[in-house]
């Protein structure tokens, strides 16, 4: 059995809510809040990145895990805010966890899914032996163009997920992926800001992948949604998720533990992965788990898992996803938050 | 204006903590040392820092040096780790109204210094406080 031994949360402690940003840009607060379902999201501290997120991360899936880090065989970071646009953000995240120097390790980039492809990569590496743990993580600190509907919700968080083949949490029970040329949402190298392409990013992006990857693992397995005990989908905002949900079957009672999109933002590499830890957080032995991530440009990765006993023994091990969130945090005024993401410099 | 090469050197101790134990006495030099400071001895073993600890001091920094100015005001304290070592780091994610000598905190880590626009991101251990 091949399967995730260990994982780890972390968002930064500041957010800023919607009506702060709405204030500013004399945009309607209603309609991302009812509309939209996004009611704050988390912003990183001005000594805060990608790197920075992914090895707190890491720290907490290690503590869950309880390996040596020497024993992890790759590192890969999945991110499209890696902090160097040379210099892989992996090497000091391998380095500050203590897994070199015998480690495989590149950055993972595939917009908002390059996590979930960076765990497919370890958990094959795991299966075909080729390493004895793999460690995993999505990570991001995106950025939305001053008064854009992406700023609303571009925010700051990691996930990290260690796999295995001794002392299982959740086994991998199968993968699949579904993948198009769609050109949704763009950064073109040099540019600060991504670009998207309106209207469009909805129904031909986000719906057909998460559709067809979702319908794809379903039935590669001959699965239904009421055979689940938990789904997580990609979540740019609290609305999408819903309704794909909807379209597929599943209730919102299924979707809701791991939809934290309105209380965080959208973590981009962060946000299925993110929403897995606060399903992983209160599972159960024998619970079976559907992940659905999406990536524009586009593309949608499936995983199902099933939870087994080990699970017990290390949900209290580091700090829950829920409790991060609801914990400690202090709220920014929009001067304060553009001076965080360096939207304004200092002259 | 830190070197790479001089950054390179002091990773093991900024990223992870790892300090030089007297194989002889058990006396825990962070930075490592050649001579046990204690005992002379020269053999040591390395160990990992426990991350986590207590304030022993700490002060706010008002008019920092041009490089931290962004930060600008910031607490920066003695973290009195619990293998008894004490180390300086920044205190972060904090009002200062909370801060207090014996405060329970854990070490995080984070960017220190990025060298300008072009040049390399240093990284290394903060101090948030343990709630
Ligand atoms: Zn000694």
């Amino acid at each position: 059995m091949v399967g995730i031994v260990g994982y780890g949360a972390y968002i930064p402690r500041y957010r800023i809510k919607v009506e702060e940003i709405a204030k500013v840009w004399g945009a309607d607060a209603p309609s991302y809040k009812k509309g939209l379902r996004l009611e704050e999201k988390s912003v990183p501290y001005l000594d805060q990145d990608t790197i920075t997120l992914s090895v707190e991360a890491s720290k907490n899936a290690l503590k869950r895990a309880g390996i040596n880090p020497k024993e992890i065989g790759a590192v890969y970071v999945g991110s499209e805010s890696h902090p160097y646009a040379v210099k892989p953000s992996g090497t000091i995240v391998a380095e500050a966890i203590g897994a070199t120097p015998e480690v495989y390790c590149a950055d993972f980039e595939f917009a908002c899914k390059a996590g979930t492809e960076a765990m497919h990569v370890c958990y094959s590496l795991v299966k075909s032996e080729e390493i004895k743990y793999g460690l995993a993580i999505g990570a991001d600190t995106s950025q939305g163009a001053p008064g854009d509907a992406l700023e609303y919700s571009a925010s700051a968080g990691a996930a990290a997920f260690i796999f295995g083949k001794d002392n299982i949490i959740a086994e991998v029970e199968a993968t699949y992926s579904f993948m198009t040329d769609t050109p949704d949402f763009w950064r073109r190298e040099h540019q600060h800001y991504p670009r998207h392409g309106g209207r469009f990013t909805g129904e031909k992006a986000y719906f057909r992948h998460i559709l067809g990857a979702a319908r794809g693992i379903m039935e590669k397995t001959g699965t239904k949604a009421e055979d689940f005990s938990y789904v997580i989908f990609h979540q740019p905002n609290g609305k999408f998720p819903l309704k794909v949900g909807k379209m597929l079957g599943f209730s919102q009672e299924q979707i809701e533990t791991g939809l934290l999109v309105p209380k965080i933002g959208n973590t981009y590499s962060g946000s299925s992965p993110l929403g897995l830890t606060a399903v992983l957080d209160i599972a159960k032995p024998g619970d079976r788990i559907l992940l659905v991530s999406f990536g524009s440009g586009a593309g949608s990765d499936a995983f199902i898992f099933r939870v087994t006993e080990r699970i017990r023994e290390v949900q209290d091990k580091a700090p829950k996803t829920w409790d991060i969130i609801n914990g400690k945090k202090f709220y920014l005024d929009y001067g304060t938050y553009a001076k965080f993401r360096g939207k304004i410099l200092k002259a | 204006m830190i070197t790479p090469q001089r950054y390179w050197r002091e990773i093991p101790q900024r990223y992870r903590l790892e300090a030089g134990k007297c194989k002889k006495c058990g006396y825990i030099c962070f930075p490592p040392r050649l001579i046990c400071p204690k005992c002379k001895n020269r053999e040591f073993e390395t160990v990992r820092l426990n991350d986590e600890g207590k304030i022993a001091s700490f002060t706010i920094i008002r008019v920092p040096p041009e490089q931290f100015s962004d930060l600008s005001p910031y607490a920066i304290g003695i973290i009195e780790l619990n293998d008894g070592v004490k180390i300086l780091a920044q205190i972060v994610d904090c009002d200062f109204e909370e801060l207090e000598i014996g405060k329970r905190v854990k070490v995080e880590f984070r960017k220190i210094r990025s060298e300008g626009e072009a040049g390399i991101i240093c990284y290394g251990y903060k101090a948030v406080l343990l709630e």
